[in-house]
This record gives structure tokens, C-alpha cells and sequence, in this order.
């Protein structure tokens, strides 16, 4: 049980800050310019892509440099020259523009790289056992995405918090005129934000790759997830979005560690009350859940647990 | 020609057109193919109650087209079953029944916000009632879904439908009065109330009404008529599986109403018929044909965010002004290098999928309009390129010009009106 508890803890953090790499940029691209990025999590799976491709020819550690920034790179353009495009017609067009993106990005990628999922594998320089623990072994691999996610996330709230690049950042996200009448390029800005947050995504699709599975169907997987998080951890705000990627990512892994059911918990009457529903196993349910915390979360606090606009 | 006439002509003509096509059209292919339309434009005009005439965009309508298709499947075989006195045309009100639960029981939930919120909390819970779906095995019948015979109902005067052009009658009648249910609530005090709501919430608080109503009572409506066309889906295809509630649909179902135009009433109506046609007859000639639908999309709402509606209704000032033929010559220039930037397009797309999916199991060889040509060789590809990169800077210089005829013709001094 100790076991079960330490690794589904380890593994939910682990999950829980993949999420917040992507959520994070997400959240911060919705505050600042209002747009639900729907191709947020296309270009985690262009990342995990890009990863993979240079991986194979060069090697890991040039892809796990090198495809970030290139992710980064696509999404300042998909800014430039489509976001800012539709711009004018409003925050529907702009989303339906990232959920048209999504759609063709994925078709691209699997014209690409096929439909089956790649061959990315965990590079042989992290390919060894980290520790033991109650006769289980944990991988080195997870341990460094581990690293690589809280460093990430370190270094974000340095730059937010503590330099005059955070400082305009953040005066951008609540001030945006007054911010370029002060004679910054806004614009310029929310493209950086945009590039700098398809980066991170694309990052979080490096390290994410070899792990998970990388097929042209991940970003269609994890999207909605990335919605959850940051809608419960209240919109705009990065902290919220923090706890919520945390609280998301355990709650999936316990869930599929435990195998109960309703039925376990308060006796066969459960099945009466809520038929095959109280029957079925939490691993089955598991997929569930976060959409319920997000049906609940708006049901009884419409902010998000953190955030303070109602959007 | 008072309004009210033109109204009914305008109604005469549509029962004429479901009631001709199939004389024009009596293939076996056509007649799935309209009926598929049929049920794809009640679905499509109950989406856009929401995104065009209410202003909330749903990233779940889907589901209520689903939930309602199954529960219209449960309906038959229990019907068929206990040999009820039913008769198959009454199905939809079955799905309409649903549709009006499963709007009321979300619709609480989902419409006491607008904008963005809503986009989110539809979308949530259409991955909700999807991830619902894979564990409630008996209702959803898991992966296969659940059959149903349409044939083993009470006959209606007769008819047992069960050949197509049969259905395409039942589908066709249900279509008409969807279509004008549909046209009748947008011009009720109630559809200009759904208006205001869209274009200046505050303001419909100030006189007295309660927006968040207003769009309870849209969503309801929307999710009624979404019930009838997912009931229609299952009496059409007499199965229903996951797929019909999930996230595809839901995605077909903007793409179409977005293309026809979302600010018309026809405009849905447009881009269903479109956008099934494509679907069915562009699956046998290309296997991107999903990749064109996602460009086909981003186009649309980066250019003609009016959709093809928006786009005609541009012309109708013009048509009855008689002013019309004086674009011709400006747009006869621009569809040269539209032709050229398309067909480019669409070889650069076909090569690439050739070569990158299909090369190692059917070689290098393909034919894109009936031009036969190798992948392998550079030729096709320079041909592409030099199609695609001209037909967009031909389209770049022809654009001043068609805006200029355009603003000439309509007589305005100057003002760009497309991008």
C-alpha cells in the first residue's frame, strides 16, 4: 500500500507538472489576449515530433534544445500571420482559427510521421534505474522530466516575477494600452507570449515523448484535460493553474492505481442507485473524472479555484 | 412583392426541391447522400440558434445530436419489441423529447455563462458524456454501438421503409418543418431577444430581461432540434455508436455552419449540403480529404468570415441594383490565379501524401484529375509550386483590383470589403 501510495504520488506529481508546463502557457496566452488556444496542446505534439525526428538523426540532448525553440518559432508565426489576421473579427474567429489549427496540424503530423505512434525511446545516457524503493525501481527518465518540469517552472516565475521582461509581461496582461502608450510594441509582446508558450508546450512534448505514447492523436487527448486544468484553477491565473495541473495529474494517476468501485465503498445498494456506473471500477472511471471536477468546479465556483474574473 | 409572399415561395420552392431531388437524382449513392444532408441541416440550423443567432459557441452539440439518436434507437427496439402502435415518423418526436431533457439537465449548467466560459463548459461536457459513454455499456453498447431495425415497426399507411427513398421521404418531410420551426422562432419577439442577447447582453438586462433565460431557452430549443436530427441518424443509418456524440461531430458540425455563414438563415443550410457532399465524394478521390476540410476551415474564418452566405447576401444589393455583371471583368482576373493557387494547392497536397503515406505500399505513381504522374520525379512538384507560389502573388495584385470593382459597383467612393 505504502508502495502503491509512494509511486502513484511520485508519478501524479511527475504527470501533474507536464500538465502545468502546457497549462501555464495557456493560461498566460488567455489572459493576455483573451484567446483560448485550442492548438496548445498540437504544439506539445509537434514538440514530442520535432523531439523525435532529431533525436533519431543527431541525438537527444540537440532535440531537447533545438525543438523547443523551433516550436516556440511556429507558434510566434501562427501569431503573426493567422492569430493577428483574425484578430478583427473577434475572439470567436480567433478561437475557431486555433480549432481549425489543431485539426490541420494533426493531419499534417500524421501525413508526416504516419498514424501509428514513433519510435521515440528514452535515450541510452538516461536509460538506467534512479532508485529502488519496496523492490520497485523507478526510471532515471522520469526523474529528469521531473527536474526538467520544476526547473521550468522556477525559471518562469523568475522571469515573471522578478525582471523587467515579467514586469511588462505582466503590466501587458492587465494594462495593455496603457503599456504601449508607455511606448511598448504590445503586439510584439503578445507574439514573444504566444512563442514563448508554444515553446514551453512543445518542451513539455520533449520530455513527454519517449515517456507517453507520441502519435498524431495525443494532442486531441490531452487538449481537453489542458481546458480542465485551467478553468478549475481559475482563468489567467498561474498559480491556480499550478495546484490544479497537481491536483489533475494525481487524481488521474490514483485513479487508475486504485481498483474499487462504488459498489465497494458503500455496498451492493450502490449498484441499485447508480447501475453498471456503481459496478464499474475506478481505473474505468478514471477518465471521467476531471471533466466532473470541471462540471463541479463551474457549478459551485465559477472562478476556478483561484481566480478572481468570471471571464 | 410583400414579405410574407416571398416567404411562402421561398418555402414553396424548398418542399418542391426535397420533394424533386430524388426524380433528379435516384442512385442509390444520391439518395444516402440526401438523406445525410437532410439530417445534417436540422442539425446544423439547431447549431447555429446557438452560434449564430444567440452568439454561444458549442464545442459539444454533438452531444445532444448523440444522446438523443440513442435513446431514438433504444426507443425502436423497445417499440419492436413489445409491438407498441408506433409508427416509425413519430421516432423524432422521441429524439425531440431527449434533446429537450438533456438541453434542460446541461443547459442549467452550461448557460450561465457566455462567451468563452460556455465554449469551455460545452466542450468539458461533451468529453464528459463521451468518457460516460466508454463506461455505461448498455446504454451506449461500447464499441459497436447499438443496431436497430427501422422495418420492425407499425406500418404508416403502408409503408415499412425499408428502402432508402422511403427514409429520404420521412427525413425530407421532418426536414421542412425543422427548417421552418426554425425560420418561424427567428422572427418571434423571442428570436429577437436571442439577437440582442448576442450582440448586447447588457443592455437586454437593462430592459428587463434575463439574458442567462434567454440563452437557457435558446440552448433548450437547439437541443430539441439536435434530438430530431440524431433520431432521424439512427433511423437513417439504424445504428448508433460513440462516435456520433464525440468530439468529430461536434467539430463537422461548426465546420459546416460555419462555412454556410453564420449570420443568414440559409447559411447552415448551405454549408450542410456542401460539406456532406465533400465529405462523401471527396473520401473516394482523396484519403486527405480531412486535411482539406481543416484548410478549408481556417480560410474561411480568416477570409470570409460571413461564410458562402455572407459572401452571396454581399451581392444582393448589387443583384437588384442590376449592377452585378460589372464585376465580372474584375472577377474573371482574380479566378485565374485562384484556379492556379488552388490547383497548386491541391498537387502539393496530393504529392506530399503520396509520397510520405502511400509511396511504400502503392508505389510513387499517382493521378490528380485524371493527370497521371510520379511523386518521385521533380517535375509534378516544380509544376505545383510554381501553380501555388504564382497563384498567390497573382491573387495579391488582383485583389485591389476586384475590391475597386466591388466598391465602384456597389457606389461607394473607396472601402476595401474583403480583406
Amino acid at each position: 500500500m505504502l508502495q502503491l501510495v509512494t509511486f502513484s504520488t511520485l508519478n501524479g506529481i511527475l504527470y501533474g507538472m507536464l500538465l502545468f508546463m502546457m497549462a501555464s502557457g495557456l493560461t498566460l496566452i488567455f489572459s493576455m489576449m483573451g484567446v483560448l488556444n485550442f492548438a496548445h496542446a498540437s504544439f506539445y505534439m509537434i514538440g514530442a515530433y520535432f523531439g523525435f525526428e532529431i533525436s533519431r538523426r543527431i541525438g537527444f540532448w540537440p532535440g531537447f534544445f533545438v525543438a523547443p525553440v523551433l516550436v516556440g518559432a511556429i507558434g510566434a508565426l501562427v501569431e503573426r500571420y493567422g492569430l493577428r489576421r483574425c484578430h478583427r473579427f473577434g475572439h470567436v474567429a480567433e478561437l475557431l482559427f486555433t480549432f481549425g489549427l489543431a485539426f490541420v496540424i494533426e493531419e499534417l503530423v500524421s501525413m508526416i510521421w504516419g498514424r501509428l505512434p514513433a519510435d521515440y525511446r528514452v535515450p541510452p545516457s538516461l536509460d538506467f534505474v534512479a532508485f529502488r524503493l519496496f523492490d520497485t525501481t523507478y526510471p532515471a527518465y522520469r526523474l529528469f522530466m521531473l527536474v526538467t518540469a520544476v526547473a521550468m517552472f522556477v525559471f518562469l516565475i523568475v522571469v515573471l516575477k522578478r525582471t523587467r521582461v515579467g514586469l511588462i509581461i505582466q503590466a501587458a496582461l492587465s494594462h495593455p494600452n496603457m503599456v504601449a502608450m508607455l511606448g511598448h510594441d504590445v503586439p510584439l509582446i503578445f507574439m514573444m507570449v504566444f512563442g514563448a508558450g508554444a515553446g514551453l508546450a512543445g518542451l513539455a512534448g520533449v520530455i513527454a515523448g519517449p515517456a507517453l505514447v507520441t502519435q498524431p492523436s495525443m494532442a486531441a487527448l490531452l487538449g481537453p484535460i489542458l481546458f480542465v486544468v485551467i478553468v478549475v484553477g481559475g482563468l489567467g491565473s498561474l498559480g491556480g493553474a499550478f495546484v490544479a495541473s497537481l491536483l489533475i495529474g494525481l487524481i488521474q494517476t490514483f485513479a487508475v492505481a486504485i481498483n474499487i468501485s462504488l459498489a465497494d465503498v458503500i455496498g451492493p445498494s450502490a449498484a441499485g442507485l447508480f447501475g453498471e456506473l456503481g459496478r464499474a471500477p475506478l481505473a474505468q472511471i478514471a477518465p471521467v473524472l476531471p471533466y466532473l471536477l470541471l462540471v463541479l468546479v463551474l457549478i459551485f465556483k465559477p472562478t476556478g479555484l483561484f481566480g478572481n474574473r468570471e471571464t | 412583392m410583400s414579405e410574407a409572399l416571398r416567404i411562402f415561395l421561398v418555402f414553396a420552392a424548398l418542399a418542391a426541391v426535397l420533394v424533386g431531388a430524388p426524380l433528379m437524382f435516384s442512385s442509390g449513392v444520391a439518395l444516402t447522400m440526401m438523406s445525410l444532408m437532410g439530417v445534417m441541416i436540422i442539425l446544423a440550423l439547431s447549431y447555429n440558434m446557438l452560434l449564430g443567432q444567440t452568439g454561444l459557441l458549442s464545442f459539444g452539440h454533438a452531444v445532444y445530436y448523440g444522446l438523443a439518436g440513442f435513446c431514438a434507437a433504444h426507443a425502436m427496439n423497445i417499440v419492436a419489441a413489445h409491438k407498441f402502435p408506433v409508427v416509425l415518423p413519430a421516432i423524432p418526436l422521441v429524439g425531440a423529447a431527449a434533446g429537450l431533457f438533456f438541453g434542460v439537465v446541461f443547459g442549467a449548467v452550461s448557460t450561465r455563462r457566455a462567451g468563452t466560459v460556455f465554449a469551455m463548459i460545452s466542450l468539458g461536457l461533451g468529453e464528459l458524456v463521451v468518457a460516460f459513454a466508454l463506461v455505461l455499456r448498455s446504454f451506449f453498447g461500447g464499441e459497436e454501438g447499438i443496431a436497430t431495425n427501422r422495418t420492425k415497426l407499425a406500418p404508416f399507411f403502408g409503408y415499412k421503409f425499408g428502402p432508402q427513398i422511403q427514409v429520404y421521404y420521412l427525413i425530407a418531410f421532418w426536414c421542412f418543418v425543422c427548417i421552418a420551426l426554425m425560420y418561424a422562432l427567428t422572427r418571434t419577439p423571442f428570436g429577437r431577444l436571442c439577437n440582442a442577447v448576442r450582440d448586447n447582453p447588457q443592455r437586454v438586462e437593462f430592459i428587463g430581461f434575463s439574458a442567462q433565460r434567454v440563452r437557457f431557452q435558446a440552448f433548450v430549443l437547439s437541443a430539441i432540434f439536435a434530438g430530431i436530427a440524431g433520431a432521424l441518424a439512427a433511423i437513417n443509418f439504424e445504428l448508433m455508436n460513440s462516435q456520433a456524440i464525440g468530439a468529430d461531430t461536434s467539430g463537422l458540425v461548426l465546420l459546416m455552419t460555419f462555412v454556410g455563414g453564420t449570420g443568414h438563415f440559409f447559411g447552415p443550410i448551405i454549408g450542410a449540403v456542401l460539406i456532406t457532399f465533400m465529405q462523401i465524394s471527396l473520401s473516394d478521390v482523396t484519403n486527405a480529404w480531412m486535411l482539406y476540410f481543416g484548410l478549408l476551415f481556417i480560410l474561411v474564418v480568416m477570409f470570409f468570415p460571413g461564410g458562402i452566405a455572407g459572401w452571396l447576401a454581399l451581392h444582393g444589393p448589387l443583384l437588384r441594383r442590376g449592377r452585378i455583371f460589372t464585376l465580372i471583368p474584375a472577377y474573371a482576373l482574380a479566378l485565374v490565379p485562384l484556379a492556379g493557387l488552388v490547383l497548386g494547392g491541391i498537387l502539393l497536397i496530393e504529392l506530399a501524401h503520396r509520397m510520405l503515406v502511400e509511396a511504400q505500399s502503392d508505389g510513387t505513381v499517382l493521378s490528380v484529375f485524371h493527370v497521371t504522374m510520379d511523386g518521385a520525379s521533380l517535375v509534378p512538384w516544380l509544376v505545383a509550386l510554381v501553380l501555388f507560389l504564382g497563384g498567390g502573388l497573382g491573387l495579391r495584385a488582383a485583389w485591389p483590383k476586384v475590391s475597386e470593382a466591388f466598391a465602384r459597383a456597389s457606389g461607394k467612393q473607396s472601402e476595401t470589403v474583403a480583406p
